[in-house]
């Protein structure tokens, strides 16, 4: 994997030197909190309901075993324990004391790690497939390609105050699993002509306004990608709008003047600039290629793997659920669901971080990545060494079969830790979990994503949860929205918005109408949630969400 | 007409450990039950701004609504319920600091 040059290195200990300082000056009452406030954001801390949150990127989702054993020691040593995984591929810790924070940055630092530009108005994380480098349909790696943007964007001069935060996603597979038209950027590779470039996607977003992103670009040769993306944030730079936050957004920008009107923009602002890339991004990408080089793959005979498919059901059932296709013959890629019936979606204990940190190293060429989906990926398994990693996995609480399925479910943190919140999420995604386990009837309803949010921001990506959940505050009582049909994937898609809001109590049964219907509905088991969904449309699940409307109505 | 002023704690983080503090009559309290109510909104107002200018032991103070019909006073909103408890999945928080006492 990238390993950081003694430039990032140096970059890293002065940041964190200087963050150092700052809160020393803040406990001592130097600083006022209005000053401090943006620095401590641009370090990843926040202020949340109950406490402190520190917020670690983990870019484009990818960790060594080394690095996940320190998340585990700061878990112990500054937290209660236990990490929370985002949608972000960044890991959250909730209860962190203001003077521990520098000593935790430093521990990062140690392995590579921070958590600079998690928040602030500048290009975020940037996020790819959490498949990257294993999946069977990829064209090529998209983490080289990340790993670029981020050096470019790191402290890139032009672009520390953009009108809004700014996201950028990559994904090298025509299975679309890092949700890149929702985001400011999504990127695409795609292949023409035998060349791979990349689909270009702008203005995607969730949030108060969900977009799907529109292509700007449908082929842009690989090595013009940094002078396109430059041209693209700096005519976001100049035009976005910096008079009303929630029309700031380049998804704002993109739907007031029309993609026409910023394509054009666009491609003038990259004639102009292209020729100050003289090709020294293309040499640097070269060597960040060489470092994320694959691993040396074995090849083994693979009898173990089919014999406890055979004799052991809930193995085959994991296996069934939790594996994904690899590009190399006799491997396979493993989800570690972090969400047991009833467990908090993408919380992992230390000692779940240490097991995940040592299976890595002992059966997956040292890596570990996290998924969107707040799971935790092995990306390369050779499958005889599957009922091993199953049943370590099964001991600490991690063998849950249910990767894609109805309680594989995305939460934010809602009101039980965010400031922001207008209700919780997390109880409502434990309690579905713990409903449709008691229904033992998940495996029948097959791939289907529920994703909740408790609030109108969308960190729990509701709108395009093929059942999306939000919370909102109704007159000081928690109401849950329901709605229907999005999807995050090449085919994404923006939920609509099933009727009324349901009470905390009302929302489980709610759901449940909504999947025994249905099972009714569906042409054959084949035909998923979705595929029905789109094939009849919203009526006959609104029907079996409203009952009593269609009484009265009768 | 004015509407009518109902009963406020001042409320805010600790500066060190972010935890929800609440203040009194001479300071500041981890627990609700020990806030000073009030009741009168001029006094509220300087009391808030009191609060406001200690700004190198506490963060973002503001006035929260409370129920006074007990005998300690109560939320009246649930976030601010979930502020003066903890977290729901986890008994972390203030709920877990007054199982240990
Ligand atoms: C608890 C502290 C958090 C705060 C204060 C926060 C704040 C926000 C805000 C204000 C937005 C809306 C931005 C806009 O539309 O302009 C947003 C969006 C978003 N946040 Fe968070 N968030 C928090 C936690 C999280 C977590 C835990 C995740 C991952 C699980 C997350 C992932 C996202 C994502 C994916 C969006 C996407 C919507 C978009 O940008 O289009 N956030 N957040
Ligand atoms: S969606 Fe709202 S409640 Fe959930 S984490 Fe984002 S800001 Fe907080």
């Amino acid at each position: 994997m990238y390993n950081y040059t003694d430039f990032d290195t140096a970059f890293i200990k002065e940041r964190n030197a200087q963050f150092r300082a700052q809160v020393e000056r803040r406990i001592d009452g130097s600083l006022t909190e209005d000053e401090f406030k943006p620095l401590r954001l641009m370090n990843g801390l926040y202020l949340q309901l109950h406490a402190y949150m520190l917020r670690v990127a983990i870019p484009y989702g990818t960790l060594n075993s080394r690095q996940m054993h320190v998340l585990a020691d700061i878990a112990d040593k500054w937290d209660k324990g236990y990490g929370h995984f985002t949608t972000r591929q960044n890991i959250q810790y909730n209860w962190p004391q203001l003077r521990d924070v520098p000593d935790m940055l430093d521990a990062l630092g140690e392995v590579q790690m921070h958590a600079i530009q998690t928040s602030g108005n500048t290009i975020r994380n940037v996020t790819a497939d959490h498949f990257a480098g294993a999946a069977a349909d990829e064209l090529a790696d998209p983490r080289p390609v990340a790993e670029l943007i981020r050096q470019w964007s790191t402290d890139h001069p032009e672009f520390q105050f953009l009108p809004r935060k700014f996201k950028v996603a990559v994904t090298g597979s025509p299975n679309d699993r890092a949700v890149t038209k929702a985001h400011d950027i999504g990127l695409r590779m795609v292949e023409h002509d035998g060349q791979i470039g990349f689909e270009v996607i702008v203005g995607g977003g969730l949030g108060r306004t969900p977009m799907i992103g529109k292509i700007i670009r449908d082929f842009l040769p690989r090595e013009d990608l940094l002078p396109y993306l430059e041209a693209i944030v700096s005519v976001y730079n100049l035009l976005g709008r910096r008079d009303n936050k929630y029309k700031a957004r380049i998804k704002i920008t993109v739907h007031e003047n029309g993609l026409d009107d910023f394509k054009a923009r666009v491609e003038e602002r990259y004639a102009l600039i292209r020729p100050q890339f003289t090709g020294v991004d293309q040499q640097m990408l070269a060597g960040i290629e060489a470092d994320f080089a694959a691993p040396k793959f074995k090849s083994a005979p693979e009898t173990e793997y089919h014999d406890a498919r055979q004799h052991y059901p809930a193995f085959r059932a994991w296996s069934d659920t939790n594996l994904t296709e690899h590009r190399v013959p006799g491997y396979a890629i493993v989800t570690i669901s972090l969400k047991a019936h009833g467990a908090t979606p993408g919380d992992a204990t230390s000692a779940q971080m240490r097991l995940m940190a040592d299976l890595a190293k002992r059966y997956g060429h040292d890596e570990l990545r996290i998924s969107h989906e707040q799971n935790v990926i092995l990306p390369h398994v050779h499958k005889s060494d599957l009922p091993s990693v199953y049943s370590a996995l099964k001991a600490e609480g991690l063998g849950t079969a249910n990767a894609g399925l109805i309680s594989d479910i995305i939460a934010c943190p809602g009101m039980d830790y965010c400031a922001l919140a207008t209700a919780r999420s997390i109880p409502i995604a434990q309690e579905i979990a713990t409903r449709f386990d008691e229904l033992k009837l998940e495996h029948d309803v097959g791939p289907l994503k529920i994703k909740i949010s408790g609030c109108i921001n969308a960190c729990g990506h509701h709108h395009v949860g093929h059942i999306g959940v939000l919370g909102l505050d109704r007159a000081g009582v928690e109401n849950y929205q329901i709605t229907l049909g999005g999807d995050g994937t090449e085919d994404a898609s923006i939920g609509e918005r099933a009727g009324p809001g349901f009470s905390a109590e009302e929302i489980i049964p709610a759901i449940e109408r909504l999947v025994l219907a249905y099972l009714d509905l569906r042409e054959e088991p084949a035909e998923t949630f979705l595929q029905t969904y789109r094939r009849l449309g919203l009526a006959p699940f609104k029907a079996a969400l409203y009952p009593e409307a269609q009484a009265n109505a009768a | 007409m004015p509407r009518a002023f109902t009963p406020k704690v001042v409320t805010a983080n600790a500066l060190l450990e972010g935890d929800v503090i609440y203040q009194t009559a001479t300071g500041w309290s981890r627990n609700l039950a020990e806030a000073e109510v009030l009741t009168d909104e001029a006094d509220a107002d300087l009391r808030l701004i009191d609060a406001a200018q200690q700004t190198a032991t506490v963060v973002g103070a503001y006035l929260a609504d409370v129920d006074t019909s007990g005998t300690t006073p109560k939320p009246t909103h649930f976030r601010e319920d979930f502020r003066a408890t903890g977290p729901s999945n986890y008994a972390h928080g203030k709920q877990e600091e007054q199982a240990n006492v």
